[in-house]
């Protein structure tokens, strides 16, 4: 049985499958539930196969109530089940915000402690696929401003692969944003992948004159604008946060020690996002690290549009990255 | 109409704070009446009118500080006539007074976080250095390579330079510190130093005061003063400004004394016209200048229009005074102290007194062979004490 | 047909539950005008019949999904007196350790899932607790309370739905008082009969007076057999009335005196005492009894409330996450 160990090349959809099923197989209670998961497949297909794999018990269609069954996922992580709830596009996660906001997240601390919503939501994210405003926004960015939920932005496929079985351990609430153009996407995994952790950010490319904090699908975008710009001898440190909240502070601050600047960038539109947040945790701790201002690299503030040269536009973009990092850099 | 603005007071004064309206609005005002004070990181001032008119309502409150050209208020040159006369605002201005000096205006220097905490660590002084960034914001590499061109690129732990506690006077310190490295970096000084006899002029000076009221007395500094722009009337290349890679030469001989604050800090007002004006009245106008510049009330002209710096660190026992010259002037001249020494004269050694005067030079805009020149002036007049 | 069970026993417990509400909740108004308990303070005089009656019909590995007027269903739940009034003072000593006041109790070991303040929230929740029963092929109950009121919000519906689709065992409890807050049920309600609803879902349903302890009991004895023989939710709609204003801050400008005044002659408590007589099951010395025994359970837990603890400030932020992560 003993395979050559080494690398094989697998789609960031089939990672999230192959960790649901292995979920499944290792945990009874687990189970996976949302809108057209079991019998069209998912709407990303990332479920495609499960349901004659595990049943329609397991593999759990939902009639179109985003509130009611997120809400039932966390009655049912409240009694004993370990959910996975799919929303299909963090859009849709808004018919559900109450019951994410003000039962998974609260009840732990409302019920001083009597009751804790060991509860996975999955969503897709993201602009790229010119799904339009309804479809395609990056809200991630208010659901870290909540206590008592856990999020999750994973980009690699070794975090696709590995975020969900130790997202599936923690005893709280844990929300996954899978940026929907990540889903063709191949990585190189290695054949004895498992669970990974999901607290630390990653540094993903060492350098020393900037740092680059970023995650999901601008992880991409940003490691080309690195390249490319390694080729004019600038070397841009590039950071995956993989936790969005809570966020690693450590990692990133660590890295600014060095470089002495930073860029973030973040789908998520300017005003009162991620990539603020970001930006005052630097000023709060590593201020004086600091040779010049943070930068930030956010959403056009409009919704997201449909024409693909608007929407290309609406968007961070690996040439953006590079401007970015030059006008930090050279002062341009 | 005329604007009545927030003056420069310096090439380094970006803004200042109106303290206090003197005049009221509707009042008739003469050019070069006082009619508010500003502070600034080098303290309050005085600040005159510069056309005759009745004054308009303040576009500036009390308190505000406003960028250099700000209109403060307008002056209607056209109603001069039926209006009022000048009136001092004067139980205001008694409160100004009492305005203590950690409240002056200090200004900011363009420094990354970074580069701050760098150069405390490497003991480099922010203001001798000028940034490459945006803005010129100074930058860890404009620290690193200044500390590099100063030899001082020491770890911390050898060379430990900690910030010294920031004083009321931080602010005048660093437009001090700002101006004296931009004389160092730029300018390059040559020096000329030269002994003269002070027996003369002294006894002379002794036998003027001895008929003059204690009040009217003249102290050998006016002396010097006066000497020093008779000379400079000779050698008139050593009064004037370097602007623009040439020597301007200016027409009015006014003279930057160096005078010591009490609290610290250096202030070199200008005497106007020191060539024109008879002894007793430039020893008044010293007397006035020294009381006002420590009482922190100068007038804006007086900051601004020196054309040469003198420097006399003789009370203090100096023997001799290398200078740095204060940009864009183009010469400073030092005194020392006058103290008795021996000197030989025809064969034999006499006691006489005498003093060390230098003059520190810019090398771009005159030659040692001008210095020269000027010291030798300066003696001559000096030993015609009776023509000064 | 419905079945009067009126066995000594029993029925002097119900009178005794129902006793230990209204006592509870008048000493509650009490301190709140006092100012020793804050926030919103809802009360269930008036309404202890519905408590009282469905709790009968429930074992301890049930469970029950609660709204925010739920000191009635937590003491009937067997809940402490004295945590609850604990809890309303804001002290450690009380369920949720101060951090949910009077609208959110909670309590693990008799699965007693909130307090709940968003109207209709505890409804998704309630279908999940089924869920996870009926996924683990366990025959528990999930008793889920909520008023006319919730009826009008998307996740009653959402919920009906879902409970209904999947056959899960729980029972959908409408506690009609007729009021959502202030309006008036003919004003939110197109159809204002709440059972009738349970069709649109396919969802076994009945109606019941919920001012009668014995007729509320035995109606839910139906509904949780029901449920019990795996056919399903069943949604159960008690019509009640509140006796006091919707919270201490109401002056009632929405509803009549003389509306009130009828209401409350069919008081749950007088009717019940009445029948217990009218049967020879109760003296005046049953009730002078009862009534001692009510009266030192409350004041006991105003002493405990009273002696209670402030959590300390540093454990502010415990409980916003887990303190360990387990499998």
């Amino acid at each position: 049985m003993n395979q050559e160990q080494g690398m094989r090349t697998i789609t960031y959809r089939e990672a999230v499958k192959e960790a649901i099923r292995e979920a499944m197989q290792r945990d009874e209670r687990v189970f996976l539930m949302g809108e057209d998961v079991a019998h069209y497949g998912g709407c990303y297909a990332v479920s495609k196969g499960l349901l004659a794999e595990f049943g329609e018990e397991r593999i759990r269609d939902t009639p179109l109530c985003e509130s009611g069954f997120v809400g039932a996922g966390i009655g049912a992580a409240l009694g004993g089940m370990r959910p996975i709830v799919e929303v299909m596009t963090v859009n849709f996660s808004l018919l559900a915000l109450d019951q994410i906001v003000n039962s998974a997240a609260t009840l732990l601390h409302m019920s001083g402690g009597n009751f804790n919503v060991p509860l996975v939501i999955r969503m897709a994210t993201g602009a790229g696929k010119q799904l339009a405003a309804q479809h395609a926004h990056s809200l991630e960015g208010w659901y870290t401003h909540i206590p008592g939920i856990r999020v999750l932005a994973p980009a690699t496929v070794e975090d696709a692969r590995g975020m969900l079985w130790t997202a599936l351990q923690d005893p709280d609430p844990v929300l996954i944003f899978e940026n929907n153009t990540l889903y063709n996407m191949e990585g190189a995994l290695s054949t004895e992948s498992g669970a990974v952790d999901i607290d630390r950010a990653k540094v993903l490319r060492t350098g020393k004159d900037i740092t680059i904090i970023t995650y999901s699908a601008n992880l991409f975008k940003c490691l080309e604008a690195a390249e490319r710009l390694a080729g004019e001898g600038i070397e841009a440190e590039v950071i995956d946060l993989r936790s969005l909240r809570p966020l690693d502070d450590a990692v990133y601050l660590q890295s600014i020690k060095k470089t002495h600047r930073a860029l973030i960038v973040d789908e998520g539109w300017r005003s009162g996002s991620l990539a603020a947040e970001i930006s005052a945790r630097i000023m709060e701790q590593g201020f004086y690290d600091l040779d010049a201002p943070v930068e930030r690299l956010c959403s056009a503030e409009v919704p997201i549009p449909y024409a693909r040269h608007m929407e290309e536009a609406a968007i961070p973009q690996a040439e953006a990255v590079y401007a970015a990092v030059k006008k930090v850099v050279q002062h341009g | 109409m005329a604007d009545f603005c927030m003056p420069s007071l310096g090439a380094d004064m970006e803004s200042g704070t109106l303290v206090e309206w003197l005049v009221e609005p509707g009042t008739l005002i003469r050019n070069g009446d006082v009619i508010a004070t500003v502070e600034t990181q080098k303290g309050l001032f005085e600040i005159e009118a510069f056309e005759d008119g009745i004054l308009g309502e303040p576009l500036v409150q009390e308190g505000e500080e406003v960028p250099v050209g700000t209109v403060l208020a307008v002056i209607d040159a056209g109603k001069g006539a039926e209006a009022q006369t000048t009136k001092p605002v004067a139980a205001q201005a008694e409160a100004t007074e009492e305005r203590p000096p950690s409240e002056v205006f200090q200004e900011r220097i363009l420094a990354s976080p970074a580069a701050r905490r760098r150069a405390v660590e490497l003991g480099v002084d922010l203001n001798a250095i000028l940034g490459t960034g945006p803005d010129n914001v100074i930058q860890i590499n404009d620290v690193e390579q200044a500390a590099k061109q100063r030899g001082v690129t020491k770890d911390k732990d050898e060379t430990s330079v900690q910030p010294s506690s920031v004083d009321a006077d931080a602010g005048m310190r660093k437009a001090i510190a700002a101006a004296m490295s931009v004389s160092n970096r730029e300018i390059p000084h040559y020096y000329l130093e030269s002994d003269m006899d002070m027996t003369t002029p002294l006894e002379w000076l002794e036998a003027e005061n001895a008929r003059k009221s204690i009040r009217e007395r003249i102290l050998p500094a006016a002396l010097l003063l006066k000497a020093v722009a008779l000379a400079l009337r000779d050698v008139p290349q050593l009064n004037g400004y370097w602007v623009n890679d040439q020597l301007q030469m200016q027409s009015g001989i006014h003279i930057g004394f160096a005078l010591a604050l009490r609290s610290g800090g250096l202030l070199t007002p200008a005497l106007h016209d020191v060539d024109t004006k008879p002894l007793a009245e430039l020893m008044q106008t010293v007397g006035d200048v020294i009381e006002r510049a420590r009482n922190g009330r100068l007038r804006g002209s007086e900051m601004t229009d020196a054309t040469v710096t003198v420097t006399n660190l003789g009370d203090r026992g100096v023997k001799t005074v290398l200078g740095v010259i204060y940009p864009p002037q183009v010469a400073l001249i030092g005194f020392g102290r006058i103290a008795e020494r021996p000197v030989v004269d025809q064969g034999k050694v006499v006691v006489r007194r005498c003093l060390t005067a230098t003059l520190a030079g810019d090398h771009r805009a005159t030659d040692g062979h001008t210095g020269a020149l000027f010291l030798d002036a300066l003696n001559r007049h000096l030993q015609k004490p009776e023509a000064l | 047909m419905t079945q009067i069970r009126l066995e000594k026993t029993h029925a002097l417990e119900q009178l005794r539950q129902m006793l230990l509400i209204r006592r509870f909740e008048e000493k509650s108004a009490e301190l709140y005008s006092a100012t020793k308990i804050r926030g919103f303070l809802h009360l269930y005089i008036g309404e202890e019949a519905v408590a009282v009656g469905v709790m009968a019909n429930l074992e301890p590995e049930d469970a029950v999904v609660a709204t925010y007027r739920e000191h009635g269903q937590a003491l009937a739940r067997g809940m402490s007196a004295n945590s609850i009034m604990a809890e309303m003072y804001g002290k450690q000593e009380g369920c949720c350790r101060g951090r949910g006041g009077s609208m959110h109790l909670f309590d693990a070991e008799k699965r007693f899932y909130g307090g709940n303040a968003i109207v209709a929230g505890g409804l998704p929740l309630a279908v999940g607790l089924g869920l996870a029963d009926k996924m683990q092929n366990r025959n528990r109950v999930t008793c889920c309370f909520f008023g006319d009121g919730a009826v009008a919000e998307g996740d009653f519906h959402e919920s009906m739905n879902l409970a209904s689709l999947w056959k899960l065992p729980v029972l959908f409890l409408c506690e009609n008082n007729l009021y959502a807050m202030g309006t008036a049920i003919c004003y939110h309600q197109a159809q204002a009969d709440i059972a009738a609803k349970g069709s649109a879902y396919g969802m076994a349903s009945a109606s019941v007076d919920g001012m009668d302890v014995v007729a509320v009991e035995t109606a839910a004895a139906e509904a949780v057999a029901y449920i019990r023989a795996g056919k399903g939710p069943y949604l159960l709609e008690c019509r009640t009335y509140r006796f006091r204003a919707h919270s201490m801050f109401d002056s009632e400008l929405y509803r009549t005196k003389e509306e009130v005044k009828e209401w409350k002659e069919r008081d749950p408590i007088v009717q019940h005492t009445s029948r217990m007589r009218e049967a020879g099951l109760l003296d005046d010395q049953d009730i002078a009894s009862l009534e001692q025994q009510v009266a030192e359970e409350v004041e006991a837990a105003v002493a405990f409330a009273e002696a209670g603890t402030d959590e300390p400030i540093e454990e502010l932020t415990r409980f916003v996450c887990s303190e360990r992560r387990v499998a």
